[in-house]
This record gives C-alpha cells, sequence and structure tokens, in this order.
C-alpha cells in the first residue's frame, strides 16, 4: 500500500505540536528576566488604596498614551511582598511599614483618616476609643452596654495583611488582639457592604470609602473630617504609601510625579483623601 | 406495629420525592433565572465593548472578555496537545500495567484538587520564582495545569470505548499504527475527546480562585502575555462583594451564565452524537 | 529501517514526550506542595499543626484546627442538605416520572453544574445571609449559611451520577420485583437502591470533593472567623479560605504553613478517591458474578 507521505506530514504536525510547545516555552522562560513586560507598570497592593490609584491610573494614562499602569490589590502587606520581590514595580501599604521593611523605599502619596463605621439606622452617634477597643476585643456582646437596643455586636474586621487591619492595630488595639470570633473580610467596599446591610454590624474602613450607606462613628464627640484629621483631634490618620525597592525612576518615577502634582493631589482630595504638601525639592 | 399497606407507602413516597425534586428544580433555576433577570437588562453592545471607567462602576466589561478569551485560549493551548497526546499514548502504545494505573490514580487526584492550590501553586512559582508577575501567561499555565488531568482522563475514556475491532480492522488492513490512530481511532473517539476539551472551558471561565492570584486584576485591556488581566468572573466578584455597582456586577454575571449555558449545550448535544453512535 | 518505520518512531518518541510533559507536570504540583509543606508540618510537630487551636500568624502561632473543624461541618453540612434532595430527585426521575420529563430534566440539571461558584456565592449573600440574619439569629455569615449553598452546589454531581447509576441497572431488576408483586416504592428500596449503591456512593463523594475544594463561594458567605464554631450560626473558615485570604502576604514560616494546609487538603481528595475507586471497582466486581 502506497504510504500517503502529506498524510504523515500532517499527523507529524499534530503530533509535533507538543515538542514545539516546549521548546518555545523553553526559550520563552530563557528570555524573560523577571517583572512585568516593557511598557506595563504594575502597582499592587492596600485595598484601601487601590481605587485611588486606579483613578490616578486613568487620568495618568489618558496623557499620557503609551503606558499603562495595572493597579492590583491583595493587601498593603502583599503589596510591600510584592514591591520587594518585583511582581510589582510600585507596592500600596495604608499602614507605615514594619522595622524589618525599613529596606524598601517608601513615599507617602496621601493621608486618610480610619472610620469605625455603623449601619444609618445605629442610633450611637460617639464612642471613646477605649469603647471601640473593648467592642474589637469581643468583650462587647451586646449594643446594650453602649447604649444601644438589646442586640448582639456583629464584628467586622479584615484580614491580617491588611494595611487598614494594621493601621486599626495600632492605632485602636494597641497591644490587645482582635477577637477571633469576628468576622474577617478581604476588603474595604466588603466591609462596606455588609455593614451597609447589617443594622448590628460594626466595622473599620478607609475614611475615603465612607459613602451614605453606612455612617461613621465619632470618636469622643470628634467627627471625622480634614480639619478635624489635621488638627489632630481626630486621632485615627494613617498614611497611604507607594514602596518600591529603590527611588522610582522612568516609568514608574513618571507615574509618581503625577501622583504627587497639584493635579493628582486634587484628584484624591475630590475623593474624599487627605493631600499631602510636596515639598519642592 | 401495623405495617403501612404498601400501595399507600408508595403514594406518600412519591408525593415526597415529587415535592423534592420540585424544590431542588425550582432551587436550580431560580439561581439562574435571578441573574439573568437582573442581568440581561445591562446587556447592550456597549456594555459588551467599552472599557470599565471608574473601577468598574461605569462603562463596559470589554477587556475581562477579552482577558477570559485570552486565558481559556492559552490554557487549551498547553493542556490539550499535552492532554489528548498523552491520552493516545497510555490507551494506544503501552498495555495496562502498574504505571498506567498510578498515572490513572495521579490525573483523578489531581482533577479533584481545590483549585485554590493550584493558585497558590501558580503563584509561587510563575507569578514569583519565574518572574512572569500577574499575566495572562501565569494565569493561562496555571489553568492549563488544572484542566490537564481532566483532559487526559476523559480523552483516554474517550479513546477506550472506540471499539477494539475498528483497531483490528485498520491494521489487518495493512495501516501503521499512527495511521490506524489518526484515521480510524482519533476521529471517532474525537466527539468524547472534545467533550472534555469543553467541559474543561466552561471551568476555565468560571474559575476564580486561581485566576485572581496568577492573572491579576487588573482593569487594563491586555496587550501582551505578560500583562495582567482581570477575567468576567473575577470582576463580578470584585464588582458584588464591594458593591461597586450591583447593575454592573449582574450584567457580568449574565454574560458568565449565558457563556458557561452554551458551552454545556454545546457538549450535550456533542455527547449525544457520540452516544448514539456507539450504542 | 525503511522510512515508514523511522515515522512510526519519531511519532512513537513525540507522544511519549507528550506524555512525560504531562506526567511530568502533574508529579511537579504534587512534589511542589508536598516540599514545600511537610517540613513545618515536622519542625512545629503535626499533633500542635493539626491541633492546634490558635491561629495567629503574625505571632507565628499556627494551629489549624478550627480550619479542619470548618471545613468537615461545612462538608458534613452540604452533604446532609444536598444529598438526600439529590438522591430523591434521581429516584423520581429515574422511577417515578415519565421518560419525557427525565430527558428534560437530566441535561437542565446538568447544565446547572457549570454556573460558576462566585454566583452561588453572591446570591447567597444577598438572599440567604439577611434571611438566616433576621429569622435565625447570628450575623447571617455561619456554617448552616455555607452548608446550604454548598449543598446547593454539589446537587447537580449527585443527581447526574446517581441517575446513571440507576439507569444502568438491568431492567430485570425491576422485572422481577415487580413480577413478584412488589410497588414500585418497594423495587427502589429493597433492590435497586442497595444495587446501585456503589456508583451512588461514588456520586457522594464526588460531590464531596466539590464541597471541601469550594473557596470562593465559603469566603462570601460564612465569615471566616478563626474560631471553632460552637453552634451552626456562628462564622467560619474552611481550609480553602484560609489559603486565600492569606496567600497573597505570606511569606517565610507562614506561606509554608499554608502549603502545609495544602497538602492535608491533598491527602484528604486522595484518601476520597481511593474509598471512590474501591466502590466503583466492587461494583464491577458484583456485576461479573
Amino acid at each position: 500500500m502506497r504510504f500517503d507521505s502529506t498524510e504523515a506530514a500532517g499527523g507529524l504536525q499534530l503530533a509535533a505540536l507538543p515538542a514545539l510547545l516546549a521548546a518555545a516555552a523553553v526559550l520563552l522562560l530563557s528570555a524573560c528576566s523577571r517583572g512585568a513586560s516593557s511598557g506595563e507598570l504594575t502597582v499592587a497592593g492596600s485595598t484601601s488604596i487601590q481605587p485611588f490609584c486606579d483613578r490616578w491610573a486613568e487620568v495618568y494614562m489618558e496623557d499620557h498614551a503609551g503606558c499603562a499602569v495595572n493597579v492590583q490589590g491583595g493587601g498593603s502587606s502583599a503589596g510591600i511582598q510584592a514591591a520587594r520581590s518585583g511582581a510589582a514595580h510600585i507596592g500600596m501599604s495604608s499602614r507605615p511599614l514594619k522595622p524589618e521593611e525599613e529596606d524598601l523605599v517608601e513615599i507617602v502619596v496621601a493621608r486618610d483618616g480610619l472610620a469605625i463605621i455603623v449601619h444609618p439606622e445605629n442610633v450611637l452617634e460617639s464612642l471613646s476609643l477605649q469603647e471601640v477597643r473593648a467592642v474589637f476585643e469581643g468583650s462587647v456582646r451586646s449594643w446594650s452596654v453602649l447604649g444601644g437596643p438589646a442586640k448582639p455586636v456583629h464584628v467586622i474586621t479584615r484580614e491580617e495583611g491588611s494595611g487598614t487591619r494594621g493601621a486599626f492595630q495600632e492605632l485602636v488595639m494597641g497591644d490587645s488582639r482582635i477577637f477571633r470570633g469576628a468576622i474577617v473580610q478581604d476588603s474595604n467596599g466588603t466591609v462596606r457592604e455588609i455593614v451597609a446591610g447589617d443594622p448590628n454590624a460594626v466595622g473599620y474602613i478607609s475614611l475615603g470609602l465612607v459613602d451614605d450607606r453606612v455612617r461613621a462613628l465619632k470618636l469622643d464627640g470628634v467627627e471625622a473630617t480634614e480639619e478635624s484629621i489635621e488638627s489632630g483631634a481626630y486621632p485615627l490618620v494613617r498614611p497611604f504609601l507607594f514602596v518600591a525597592r529603590e527611588a522610582p525612576r522612568d516609568r514608574a518615577g513618571n507615574f509618581l510625579d503625577f501622583v504627587l502634582s497639584e493635579e493628582g493631589q486634587a484628584l484624591i482630595k475630590k475623593e474624599g483623601l487627605i493631600p499631602v504638601r510636596r515639598r519642592t525639592p | 406495629m401495623r405495617r403501612l399497606d404498601p400501595r399507600l407507602e408508595q403514594r406518600l413516597v412519591k408525593v415526597l420525592l415529587w415535592a423534592m425534586t420540585l424544590a431542588t428544580v425550582f432551587v436550580l433555576l431560580y439561581i439562574v433565572l435571578f441573574i439573568l433577570l437582573r442581568g440581561l437588562p445591562v446587556l447592550s453592545v456597549s456594555f459588551l465593548t467599552e472599557n470599565p471607567h471608574d473601577m468598574g462602576k461605569s462603562g463596559g466589561i470589554f477587556p475581562t472578555i477579552v482577558g477570559t478569551l485570552a486565558l481559556t485560549a492559552m490554557a487549551l493551548l498547553v493542556a490539550v496537545p499535552l492532554g489528548v497526546g498523552t491520552a493516545v499514548y497510555l490507551t494506544e502504545y503501552t498495555w495496562e500495567n502498574r504505571l498506567t494505573r498510578v498515572i490513572r490514580f495521579g490525573a483523578d487526584c489531581l482533577a479533584g484538587i481545590p483549585s485554590i492550590i493550584f493558585g497558590l501553586f501558580g503563584f509561587i512559582l510563575f507569578v514569583l520564582k519565574l518572574g512572569f508577575g500577574w499575566s495572562i501567561l501565569s494565569g493561562g499555565l496555571t489553568l492549563a495545569f488544572m484542566v490537564l488531568p481532566t483532559i487526559i482522563r476523559t480523552s483516554e475514556e474517550a479513546l477506550r470505548s472506540v471499539p477494539r475491532s475498528y483497531r483490528e480492522v485498520s491494521t489487518s488492513l495493512g495501516s501503521t499504527k499512527w495511521q490506524m490512530v489518526t484515521r480510524v481511532v482519533l476521529p471517532s473517539a474525537l466527539p468524547g475527546i472534545v467533550t472534555g476539551v469543553i467541559l474543561s472551558v466552561g471551568r476555565s471561565i468560571g474559575e476564580t480562585a486561581a485566576v485572581i492570584f496568577t492573572a491579576g486584576s487588573s482593569l487594563r485591556l491586555p496587550t501582551s502575555l505578560f500583562s495582567s488581566s482581570r477575567t468576567m468572573s473575577v470582576h463580578f466578584y470584585i464588582l458584588a462583594r464591594e458593591g461597586i455597582s450591583m447593575p454592573n456586577a449582574y450584567g457580568t454575571a449574565a454574560v458568565l451564565v449565558i457563556a458557561i449555558l452554551a458551552v454545556n449545550i454545546i457538549t450535550y448535544r456533542l455527547m449525544h452524537r457520540f452516544i448514539r453512535k456507539y450504542s | 529501517m525503511t522510512s515508514l518505520d523511522r515515522r512510526e518512531s519519531l511519532v512513537r518518541a513525540v507522544l511519549l514526550l507528550a506524555a512525560f510533559s504531562a506526567v511530568s507536570v502533574l508529579a511537579v504540583i504534587t512534589v511542589f506542595i508536598f516540599v514545600e509543606g511537610t517540613p513545618i508540618m515536622f519542625r512545629r510537630g503535626v499533633g500542635q499543626f493539626l491541633f492546634g487551636q490558635d491561629w495567629f500568624p503574625g505571632e507565628g502561632r499556627f494551629g489549624l484546627l478550627p480550619m479542619i473543624i470548618g471545613s468537615v461541618q461545612v462538608t458534613l453540612g452540604a452533604l446532609l442538605i444536598g444529598v438526600p434532595f439529590a438522591l430523591a430527585c434521581a429516584v423520581f426521575l429515574t422511577e417515578f416520572s415519565s421518560p419525557r420529563l427525565r430527558r428534560i430534566l437530566k441535561p437542565v440539571i446538568e447544565l446547572l453544574a457549570g454556573i460558576p461558584s462566585v454566583v452561588y456565592g453572591f446570591i447567597g449573600v444577598i438572599v440567604l445571609v439577611p434571611f438566616i440574619r433576621d429569622n435565625l439569629g447570628g450575623p447571617g455569615f455561619s456554617v448552616l449559611t455555607a452548608s446550604i449553598v454548598l449543598g446547593i452546589m454539589i446537587l447537580p454531581t449527585v443527581i447526574s451520577i446517581s441517575i446513571d447509576a440507576l439507569q444502568a441497572l438491568p431492567p430485570s431488576y425491576r422485572e422481577g420485583a415487580l413480577a413478584m408483586g412488589a410497588t414500585r416504592w418497594q423495587t427502589v428500596r429493597m433492590v435497586l437502591l442497595p444495587s446501585a449503591r456503589s456508583g451512588i456512593v461514588a456520586s457522594i463523594i464526588l460531590g464531596m470533593g466539590r464541597a471541601v475544594g469550594e473557596t470562593m463561594a465559603v469566603i462570601m458567605i460564612a465569615g471566616n472567623a478563626a474560631s471553632i464554631p460552637r453552634s451552626p450560626l456562628e462564622p467560619v473558615r474552611t481550609l480553602t479560605s484560609n489559603i486565600a485570604l492569606e496567600m497573597s502576604y505570606a511569606s517565610g514560616e507562614h506561606r509554608e504553613a499554608l502549603f502545609a494546609t495544602g497538602v492535608i487538603l491533598f491527602i484528604i481528595i486522595m484518601v476520597l478517591n481511593t474509598v471512590a475507586n474501591l466502590s466503583s471497582s466492587r461494583r464491577g466486581r458484583e456485576r461479573k458474578g
């Protein structure tokens, strides 16, 4: 029987596909070093900063069409990790760096208040710092202790790697732990959604993300506003940081310049953050 | 104790089973309708072709559609040749022995491993260690590894169910092994193989856990294999949980559900043809 | 050697390469997870790891017990809720309904197996959580919520495989029982269900595997509190959620602990698969006899 060589060639092509892919994979691996592709800036980390950074990126890319800026979430600790490992050019952190993270370069790009939020129907208006701590320690099981109805307190917290949680831990809890029975969610937006839907819930989110579906409690009678934060009357403030292995240059540097510029800072001031005053070098 | 009259017992049981079946079907349909009723009104050409604005609060979902397609395509590009090739080798070129049983058991186990573990693996290996970063490459390879066991198993079963007589007739007519495989066995097993591939497609489209940690969640239109990209299921997850935009969340979910239903319907049709051919 | 033989050898070599690559991939994943995950288990003591109640990774405490109990509770809950309905459905569709109804409903149910888990989770958050919170108490994010949603998620799997198992039984089983005067239900109860047991058990195990492995839906509805729930209305965290919540930022020992969680999940799936295999091979043996 005549052997049809074109048939066999077709069949061989099918079988050679795995071999070709393997070869391509090897070439690919050897060709790439580390990190993102050319022309793309990866910024990753805090979910508190993410929506604002996305806004910065959107406006930045309107003027600089060539550079794509990719904004990822993951949480502050993830962002710091990513900056260190090179998975991201810039990491976003909504808490101050820990001593072991001090090897990274940090730039303050905004400041943000930390709001303790409850459902709009909640009768409470103000709490003291000790009361907030007690609630999150788990020692307040009913709202009646604080002057509210006899309903159970549903405590919502962020996950351990969250900068918001880290800041909350440092500013409010001190040495006490957030109790283990608290419900854990992995982004500000989710905490806000849950508190907005549960009259008995309490949580903490970025002040810049508070909207009319939740209410921010006053602390010792002081409401969280830009003025009270600037004056120090409202104590819960944390920096929004961009971190990197080295001082950002080129693409990262250009983006950073935009973020710190008047236009960039005006953008986030409109959205509810507190701008930083840039010192001209 | 007086035993219940069997016919009465049967009537009661029948009613109970009927009620439970009704409840089951109702619940499952409710879920689909819940999404479609709220999501279909949101769908429009612009929703499908525009870029998202404001973290997804407005605009469309075009980059996520591209991302989903890119990841699925990449996964198939890697997993199908490897998987089908392996299945062909195992069924046609080796005998049933301890090794093939171990491979089959291994493939079965891996087919059942939670997808988050693939996500962890992919994150550590592709995103970090190999330095691909959050990218379509990382996500696609991770998905490929995830569906590879399924493709091996379904292809193997499809190949095994081709009657031996087909092979015997072919070789008795003088064909080589490879000719027999490509001209007789593979075409017959093709519907079964394609079913497995399409099921993997459905799984890839709906996958969230493994994807979010390897392909990232960037909203920009991906420009290369190394771009990060959000898939539709990740986009839905983020929109819905954070309350960014409920209408857009439902719209994204509607597209997802329709895509997966379409994929499954195709699978069902193909399987039917396959079964009819051989029963 | 003719050119034909050479081509055949080449083809065989290429296919062998493909098979080898695929098997290597499978092996790499398995080995990777075990290599990354087992050192910490032995360094810290397997007992400490499996039975420690405190999960405080910031302080270096890695006790997985709350998550193990969480996964067990949620999976058992899912089975308790899902399996009765699934079996009722399967029995009804094969024995008590018209073939036309079955031909319509079975594919519909199988179609629903493909719905992404995030959709189930979302509907759980929107519909189930407020309902449980307002009517049964607790924050709504709880073992019960997760069990219900997971139970619904495994319905298509268990139903379709059980229907296959029941349909595969020879008609003589039914005819013989009916000829002896049994009612349909008596036939089902005393003849069919026991005979189809291994297939049904396999379907339940497959459903169990899906429930154990579910991540996203559970994160959305279970509350993720790393404590042992004292009632079904309290929040819970599963092994899979634990990995997902902490994966992006864990480093060093913390990351090893997450891989160790992966090892445990791997072993659970291996055990489930072995049981399923044994069960279906027994079915094969019984059939021959």
